[in-house]
Order: structure tokens, then C-alpha cells, then sequence
């Protein structure tokens, strides 16, 4: 099958379009995907979906379910801003097909805080300075949850090397870092707030 | 993306039924890493996509096994992750070097998606794990409905992104054996960018030490210098059986330049990458050398 116009911007017009609002044109109705049904079980709620077998898991999330938390960054599985939890793993939502996933527990940074309490890890990020302009952060944080889901008490190392596929391009790399390296209270001596280049031991391998 | 036909079958009947149907406009897939990007690209295009998701729950598959019934070698299910192998207590009791290449791929977030098998297929000379996979010797079994065959790793890449798993086979496993008694292991992995990027040149060696300082056994690979991942033979032969000094380690690391033939691109200049290749199957040599005899320790 061919087509005339560029096949991802369709998908976002046909997203629109299944919205009712902006496109309804005869020539985009035309094209025709083959619709697969699935199940997602996302942030414990659970959803029946129709989509074509190449909608990406984090389109599904974003434009079919409205979940705008995760992010798309690079689009080849390299940044980790699309970062989500399939089973529990950490997973790039950006090169993961929605249909590839079906029946599976996702968890993206809506699901994270609970009963308006935020997640450790959030917390952690807002006393620690852990972003700038914000982009990259919902990925760093789940990639920072799934790192302490398997290990709480992970040392400076660990959580650099963990983290190593989660790119901030505001290179905020030493609040990242110490954001995850204190979000479960490993350190409660630490002073939330303060200077990140000169408090507590996480620092002292010059990191960066 | 094109539109496609997805399909996630429960067996691997099932599979060989799905790839008799479509031939060529069947891809599988995995942990989708891979092929997801180049369909995104139009690098591929099928009109079936045939997941193997379905079947983690199918014995092997999905598990490693140190098997008795493969004279020793530990037996990787195709669909374990990448990070499986890494973590995997047996493969890094019995074959360091193994869970330090699997470790060297790309993101902790991309090794829990791609697979040991998918990465194979992919046939991308720039992986991590076949030249550790070809040093040490290991084997593919491919499977199809007729039954299935094991092939050596170095046998597996014909061209570039080529392999050769035949219309109707999958890959279903690996089968690597552990290092030869009282020899040592190194993967090297020249990494001048950034730590996920792909080698501008990677080197596996496997050795052996004989008797009075000679070599019993050798064995090189590289990746990133070529079409395919590159069995250094002529290279290894230079050393087999002859006493091992510097003047002879450095001979044979010069020797890999004959057998490579690298691309230019921004990772280095193929002549950059040439020489690279011999420094680092120099050091990589040293270092295989030094881990000989102490069980335990990748290099």
C-alpha cells in the first residue's frame, strides 16, 4: 500500500479527525490502517482500544488515551524522555508498537503519585532541583523509579550508570543525580535545597 | 510507519505457519528495538509483522539454562533480554566475558527490550555481543518446521545486515561455551563519544597459554571494522603455537588490519579505525593474558 502524503503526519490527522475536530477531508478517510483491538491496563486503570498496528505506545498514551506526561524526544529509543514502565520494566515508549504490548501493565508519571501524595522520586526532584526546562524530566524520573524499584539504596555509580540513557539538554546532570541518589531518604542529613556541588558524600568523585 | 498486519502467534507452529503464509512480507519480531526504527524509517517495510511476544512462556525460550546435554555451554533462550544476560548468575559464574559484552549494548532501558536473538538476526556489525560470541566459540540454533540446525556465530553474518538464517528459520537459541581451562578473556570497546554509542572499533580475544610461555590457543574478533563482525584468523595463527612475547602479541595484533576492512563515518576514518583495531587487539591481548588462570575475571 502507498500513499500520497507523509504516513506519520497522518496518524496525527487521523487522530484529530477520530477527535472530531480538525480534518475530515474524503482523501484522508480513504486511508485505511488495519485496526487491531487491545487491552492496556495503564496506571491500574484499564482501557479497550482501537488502533492501527502502528501506532506507537507512546502516541497511544498521549493522544488516544491523553496521557501528555510522557514525552517524545528522539524518536530512536536513545534520550529515554519516552520513558515508561511495561511490567514493571523500563521501557522507551517511542519505538515500542501499541499493539506489541497488549495486555500489559503500563505505568507512566501520572500514575506515580498517589492519593496526592508524590511519589518519592518526585518529591525528591522538586528538593533537589532535579529539572530545568522540564522536558526530560517525566523520563528521568521513571527511569529513577524503576532503578529503585530493584535497587532503594543505589550508590552514585549505579544511578549514573542507570541513568546513562536519559539525556538533559539543559545539562542539569548534578541535581539529576542527586535527586535520585536521595529520594528514598538514604541520606536524611542532607539538606533538601541546598547546593548541590558542596553537600554530602554523593559529590566527592567529581562527578560530571 | 506503513501500515501493516500484526500478528502474535502462541507457538512456534504457529510462527513457521505465519512465515510459510508470507515469505518475504513477514518480519518477526522481538523486542522490536531493531525493526520498529527501521520501519519508522522505511528501511523496512513488511506488510506482516510476526511478534515473538507470545512465546516467552515457551520452554528455552525465554530462559538460560547451563545445560548438561550441550557438553558444558550454557544455552540462551533467543527472546531473553539483553539485560537477562547481564544479570544472568550463570553467565556471569561461567562466562564473564559474556554478561561484560551484553553489558557494553547501548542503554540499561534498550537492554531490557532487545533480545540476545533479535540482536543477532539484526546482523549489524556493530553489536557488542558477537565478537565475544565468536571468540568464545559459540553457536546459533536455528529452528524451523522441518527441525533445526546449529550453526557457529562467525557462520551467521553473510553481509551487511545480512545473515544466514534462511526463509522459514528462526533463531531460537545460543549455545556458549565457557572458557577453555586456564585460559583468560577480554572485550574491549573503543568508545571516544558517548558511553551508548557504537565502537569506532571492538575487540574480543580468548586465550590460552600452553607450555613455557607458548600459545596453546587464540582466538580474535572485532566489530565495527567491516561488513560483518571479523573472525581474525590469519591473525590468530600468527600466534598459535609460537612463545608469547611482546614482539609476537604485537605481530599478531598488527596482522588484524589484513583481515578488516572498516567504513569511514564519523566514529573514526576506516584508516583511524585500522590502526585502532591493532591497538586494541594488542591491548586486549595483554589484558586476556593477564586474566588467564583467574577464573572469574572478564579482563
Amino acid at each position: 500500500m502507498t500513499y500520497s502524503l507523509d504516513v506519520d503526519c497522518l496518524t496525527s490527522i487521523r487522530h484529530f479527525e477520530g477527535r472530531g475536530s480538525y480534518f475530515g477531508s474524503s482523501e484522508i478517510m480513504a486511508v485505511s490502517d488495519m485496526n487491531q483491538t487491545i487491552h492496556l491496563r495503564v496506571n491500574g486503570a484499564g482501557h479497550q482500544l482501537e488502533v492501527p498496528a502502528r501506532r506507537l505506545l507512546v502516541d497511544c498514551l498521549r493522544y488516544d488515551l491523553g496521557l501528555t506526561g510522557t514525552k517524545e524526544g528522539c524518536s530512536v529509543g536513545v534520550c529515554g524522555a519516552c520513558t515508561v514502565l511495561i511490567d514493571g520494566q523500563m521501557a522507551a515508549s517511542c519505538i515500542t508498537l501499541a499493539v506489541a504490548v497488549d495486555g500489559a501493565e503500563i505505568t507512566t508519571i501520572e500514575g506515580l503519585a498517589q492519593d496526592g501524595r508524590l511519589h518519592p522520586v518526585q518529591q525528591a526532584f522538586i528538593d533537589y532541583g532535579g529539572f530545568q526546562c522540564g522536558i526530560c524530566t517525566p523520563g528521568q524520573v521513571m527511569a529513577a523509579k524503576a532503578l529503585l524499584d530493584i535497587n532503594p539504596h543505589p550508590s552514585e555509580a549505579e544511578v549514573r550508570e542507570w541513568m546513562m540513557g536519559n539525556l538533559c539538554r539543559c545539562t542539569g546532570y548534578y541535581k539529576i543525580l542527586e535527586s535520585v541518589v536521595n529520594a528514598l531518604g538514604s541520606k536524611p542529613e542532607a539538606t533538601p535545597g541546598g547546593s548541590s556541588l558542596d553537600s554530602g558524600e554523593s559529590r566527592n568523585d567529581g562527578v560530571g | 510507519m506503513n501500515d501493516f498486519q500484526f500478528h502474535r502467534p502462541a507457538s512456534l507452529a504457529e510462527v513457521f505457519d505465519l512465515l510459510e503464509s508470507y515469505g518475504g512480507d513477514a518480519r518477526l519480531m522481538a523486542g522490536g528495538t531493531a525493526l520498529v526504527q527501521q520501519m519508522k524509517q522505511r528501511l523496512a517495510q513488511p506488510g506482516h509483522v510476526v511478534s515473538l511476544g507470545g512465546l516467552r512462556q515457551t520452554p528455552g525460550l525465554a530462559s538460560i539454562d547451563a545445560a548438561a546435554d550441550y557438553h558444558g555451554a550454557v544455552r540462551i533462550g533467543a527472546l531473553c533480554t539483553h539485560r537477562q544476560v547481564e544479570t544472568s548468575p550463570v553467565v556471569q559464574r561461567q562466562i564473564p566475558l559474556l554478561a561484560h559484552a551484553f553489558r557494553q549494548v547501548a542503554t540499561p532501558r534498550i537492554r531490557n527490550m532487545a533480545t540476545a536473538g533479535g540482536g543477532l538476526v539484526h546482523g549489524d556489525p556493530n553489536q557488542d555481543p558477537p565478537p565475544a560470541l565468536i571468540a568464545l566459540g559459540a553457536s546459533v540454533i536455528l529452528t524451523s518446521a522441518k527441525g533445526q540446525r546449529t550453526l557457529p556465530v562467525e557462520q551467521l553474518f553473510v553481509d551487511y545486515f545480512e545473515t544466514a538464517v534462511r526463509p522459514g528459520e528462526v533463531l531460537t537459541g545460543i549455545l556458549a561455551p565457557p572458557l577453555p581451562p586456564g585460559a583468560g578473556a577480554a572485550y574491549l570497546k573503543f568508545l571516544p563519544r558517548t558511553a551508548d554509542d557504537y565502537a569506532t572499533v571492538s575487540v574480543a580475544v580468548v586465550i590460552t597459554p600452553g607450555r613455557n610461555n607458548t600459545c596453546q590457543d587464540v582466538r580474535i574478533a572485532l566489530g565495527s571494522v567491516g561488513m560483518t563482525p571479523v573472525h581474525a584468523t590469519q591473525a590468530e595463527s600468527r600466534l598459535r603455537g609460537q612463545p608469547m612475547t611482546q614482539d609476537t602479541l604485537r605481530a599478531c595484533a598488527d596482522a588484524v588490519a589484513e583481515e578488516i576492512d572498516p567504513l569511514d563515518d564519523y566514529r573514526g576514518s576506516a584508516g583511524y579505525k585500522r590502526e585502532m583495531a591493532q591497538v586494541f587487539t594488542r591491548r586486549a591481548l595483554n589484558q586476556a593474558l593477564a586474566a588467564a588462570g583467574q577464573p572469574g575475571r572478564p579482563g
